[in-house]
């Protein structure tokens, strides 16, 4: 009878891709604003709302070691004060007419996102506010004084905890001189430094209209798409040369395995190394192959090797993370702390093994049909779509991504999965960190 | 204040209860081709005997692992290769388990579920193994985060009696020393059609769900449902008080007043008054407790207020705060204790109230773009006791809230003998020391 449902869903999830209509996915349309930002759109009507955000280069990937949390410090004031708006001011004016503002900052990027209702009036008191915090950010002292102070505190408070001094200490492994080694929001002797001044110079040289990207989707027209594009992003600072780029990622150069003691009931466990950059030819490879290995939740190795064989985690995952540069793949585990080590070995044998068999021609059919099948999922929301365009727009990368996915992800083979991760996985030169560990051997 | 209110509903739910007593709620919302499905089963941890904390959750984790004719594991492999995603939550008053997939695997779905309401088999081999899961998700999510411990030991301490003083994941010797058994006893008292609720909301015609639930889980007899008992705390007499030591940087204060819950949403009106109390503390940048604690005083680098009102058992309204370095737990507490006797002596405004509302309305459609969100919305209300019928009453009735009834609820509710407060002491870390590596791994280096 088990076998008889699997095969059902099989064939259901084969009919369900081949539903996919032939042509666009999505209507996205494209075009730039005549300052050069590049604008990415979808018209859809069916809520009364409107998504939208502009990003840039500018997220923590752009930080120098000596002050480092400068990008995030300047994302997160640009709503602080602006065009003689005070911070309460901003909020105010917002939440008036229900809409949301969030910053969106990552290593690569860094923007505003706002959520409005479309109605006219809500919709420009949202608008505008949003294009006047673009536009001329105060980056007032006062305020800067007082974030420091939380930023320090939080940062304290985070350095406490297991899970981030794992993570801390895995970039710096894995990426050593490279920014990506940084942690995004500074550490507390960087913040210390950091002055109104360097949040202006950052502003100025990355909040450029000309490496803008402007995501919409909701109920406005083409036209008046382009009207909201072309108000937020008219008077950014002027591109001062070009677009800022990230230095490569250089290879690892040895694998480091690091053990570091905590009181905390579990050890915190990662191994990884610098991974994949978007718009990488073996992409669609690795991320097939990783939702065999560790991507794909309860039906992943990882997950069946060290949780439902074993019981030794509750989370148990892996994941490639690309980046404008070469961004992690990642196991990552909690477990007790006396079962580190065995759940270390499960987790570097499961790896070399995948690594060096790849996966069975069963599991490949399995990942294509939870991938394949479960599409509709992925844009099933206005919220979804906003990600995909501002995700397309940022990285470049074609506007027919969301078609090609399913063929993409068609056309990998097993093959081509063994041959993806054993050129760029290497077992035997991995980061590895331990947070929590085993007792130290009695002395 | 907003003109017209937007549309809130664009299509209606629509209800059907089986002979075995599953009722089943339709929402049509065709912008995708898929549907978010949700069975709820109206037990939770507060349904727990004494020494069986944690067996709602840990009888979720079992679902999992095999019936009568599927193996372990089977259920989330079957929905994984029709393109589904899978998973379950447990709360104090309900355990749901919830699917979304491309509406043309609806029918799977509600299969496997039907199967697994009658047929679980919690082999002891499995259960072993899953326990084990149970135990490191507690130290992932409470015994190695001070403010969870600090959350759990508010509840334990608010409340005497009432169950919900109990966490929903289980005390940790309780779980050490569950058995198959109490899973077991557990899943026959309460696992039944007529204790159970199927929520859909997607591209699906109301009457097509309607067939495949009388097809699937029509068959399925009901069962006499064990009568609960209140178990209503007696009065509070006092303040009360607790303090948790745990490796931290910061203190954190949180504090819990004893409140109603919704009961009659078209006759209660404290349950809106508090909802919009919330919102005028903590609904926005500006709002008050961020406003005065964090940006004036900077006393605290965070401050929040919260109330739910949706809850079968005692409800509360909730306020934390995060002194910023330099000043102590005592004095954050005594900023949110401040602010609250504002309320009290001064009120708020009609224009804070006017933005609370302006942002409820608002939230009511952002709402709509999840469906798995509307699904669950439906059914958390539900398992509470409360009509989804009366969502847009619901909202409605918040915007007929008045300064006045916002400061009458403060006076009444905002006593100490309605009042606990728990304190986060936080404990150095100790020395950090190089660990020695696992044996049997060096050689990997």
């Amino acid at each position: 009878m088990s076998s008889k449902w699997i095969a059902l869903g099989l064939a259901a999830g084969l009919s369900a891709a081949a539903a996919l209509p032939a042509r666009a996915i999505l209507p996205l349309q494209h075009w730039q604003t005549p300052n050069g930002a590049r604008v990415y759109f979808v018209e859809n009507h069916d809520l009364p709302m409107l998504d939208v955000s502009v990003e840039f280069p500018a997220g923590a990937g752009f930080d120098s070691p000596e002050k480092a949390g400068v990008a995030s410090m300047t994302d997160g004031l640009l709503n602080t004060g602006a065009d003689g708006m005070d911070e309460n001011d901003i909020a105010r004016r917002l939440a008036d007419v229900g809409a949301q503002l969030g910053e969106r900052f990552d290593t690569d990027r860094a923007g505003l996102a706002l959520r409005t209702l479309s109605s006219a009036k809500e919709r420009r008191q949202a608008l505008d506010t949003l294009a006047r915090v673009l536009r001329q950010p105060d980056f007032p002292q006062a305020v800067l004084e007082r974030e420091k102070v939380r930023l320090i505190g939080a940062l304290k408070e985070s350095d406490t905890r297991p899970d981030t001094i794992a993570s801390r200490n895995f970039y710096r492994l894995a990426y050593r001189e490279h920014p990506y080694a940084l942690r995004s929001a500074g550490e507390v002797e960087t913040v210390e430094k950091i002055t109104r001044e360097d949040l202006i110079g950052f502003y100025r040289r990355h909040y450029t209209a000309q490496y803008a990207v402007v995501a919409l989707i909701g109920d406005v027209t083409r036209a008046e798409a382009e009207a909201i594009a072309v108000e937020l992003t008219r008077g950014l600072p002027e591109a001062a040369g070009a677009e800022p780029l990230l230095p490569a990622v250089g290879e690892l150069p040895a694998g480091a395995t690091r053990m570091i003691g905590h009181q905390a009931s579990q050890a915190h466990i990662l191994i990884g190394a610098p991974g994949i950059s978007r718009g990488d030819p073996d992409y669609f490879p690795l991320y097939v192959g990783n939702h065999i290995l560790g991507g794909g939740g309860f039906v992943s190795r990882i997950t069946e090797e060290v949780r439902q064989k074993r019981g030794l985690a509750y989370s148990a995952y892996s994941y490639f993370s690309p980046l404008s540069r070469e961004g992690p793949f990642v196991i990552g585990m909690q477990t007790r702390r006396d079962q580190a080590g065995q759940a270390l070995e499960v987790a570097r044998s499961t790896l070399a093994d995948f690594v060096r068999d790849g996966p069975t021609a069963q599991e490949l059919t399995a990942a294509r049909q939870n991938i394949i099948g479960g599409f509709p999922l992925r844009i099933d929301s206005n919220r979804k779509i906003h990600e995909y365009l501002a995700l397309i727009g940022f990285y470049r990368l074609p506007l027919t991504y969301l078609e090609d996915f399913v063929k993409n992800v068609e056309r990998v083979t097993v093959a081509d999965i063994r041959d993806a991760f054993k050129r760029r996985v290497n077992p035997e030169r991995m980061v590895t960190v331990v947070v929590g560990g085993e007792e130290e051997a009695k002395p | 204040m907003m003109g017209a209110a937007p549309c809130m509903a664009a299509t209606a739910t629509v209800e059907h209860r089986l002979a075995n007593g599953m009722r089943v709620i339709v929402k049509p919302d065709h912008r995708a081709p898929v549907a978010a499905a949700v069975v709820w089963y109206q037990v939770g941890s507060v349904d727990e005997v004494s020494g069986t904390t944690g067996v709602a959750h840990a009888l979720e984790h079992m679902m999992f692992k095999g019936t009568t004719s599927l193996a372990p594991g089977e259920y989330s492999r079957t929905i994984a290769a029709a393109g589904g995603r899978d998973n379950a939550f447990t709360s104090n008053d309900f355990t749901g388990y919830f699917a979304t997939l491309h509406k043309s695997q609806l029918e799977l779905m509600l299969r496997l579920e039907a199967d697994r309401m009658v047929n679980l088999t919690i082999p002891p081999e499995e259960f072993a193994k899953e326990i084990k899961v149970v135990m490191e998700e507690r130290r992932l999510r409470t015994e190695d985060r001070p403010r969870s411990l600090t959350y759990e030991q508010l509840m334990a301490t608010a409340l005497t009696a009432h169950p919900y003083r109990n966490p929903i994941i289980g005390w940790m010797n309780d779980i050490e020393n569950m058995r198959v058994g109490d899973l077991r006893e557990f899943y026959q008292r309460w696992y039944a059609p007529n204790n159970a609720i199927l929520t859909v909301v997607g591209d699906v015609e109301p009457e097509d769900v309607f067939a495949l639930a009388e097809k699937h889980f029509g068959p399925i007899a009901p069962r006499e449902l064990p009568v609960r008992k209140p178990q209503d705390e007696a009065p509070q007499r006092g303040v009360k008080r607790v303090t948790v030591k745990a490796p931290a940087e910061l203190p954190y204060v949180l504090i819990a007043f004893r409140v109603p819950a919704l009961r009659d949403a078209d006759k209660d009106w404290e349950p809106y008054a508090l909802k919009m109390l919330a919102a005028v503390l903590d609904g926005n940048d500006a709002a008050r407790l961020n406003r005065v604690l964090v940006r004036e005083q900077r006393v605290a680098s965070s401050a929040g207020a919260g109330y739910d009102g949706i809850a079968r058992g005692p409800d509360f309204f909730y306020l934390s705060a995060t002194p910023v370095p330099g000043k102590s737990a005592a004095e954050v507490e005594q900023g949110l204790r401040r602010e609250m006797g504002r309320i009290i002596d001064e009120g708020v405004t009609e224009e804070e109230l006017n933005r609370a509302k302006a942002q409820a309305i608002a939230a009511q459609v952002y709402q709509r773009d999840s469906m798995f969100f509307q699904a669950r919305m439906i059914g958390v209300l539900e398992a509470a006791g409360v009509s989804h019928r009366t969502i847009d009453l619901q909202l409605a009735k918040l915007r007929q809230v008045t300064p006045e009834q916002v400061r009458e609820v403060a006076r009444k509710y905002f006593r100490d003998d309605a009042l606990t407060i728990a304190h986060l002491d936080p404990q150095p870390l100790a020395v950090r020391r190089p660990v020695a590596l696992p044996s049997g791994l060096r050689h990997v280096q």
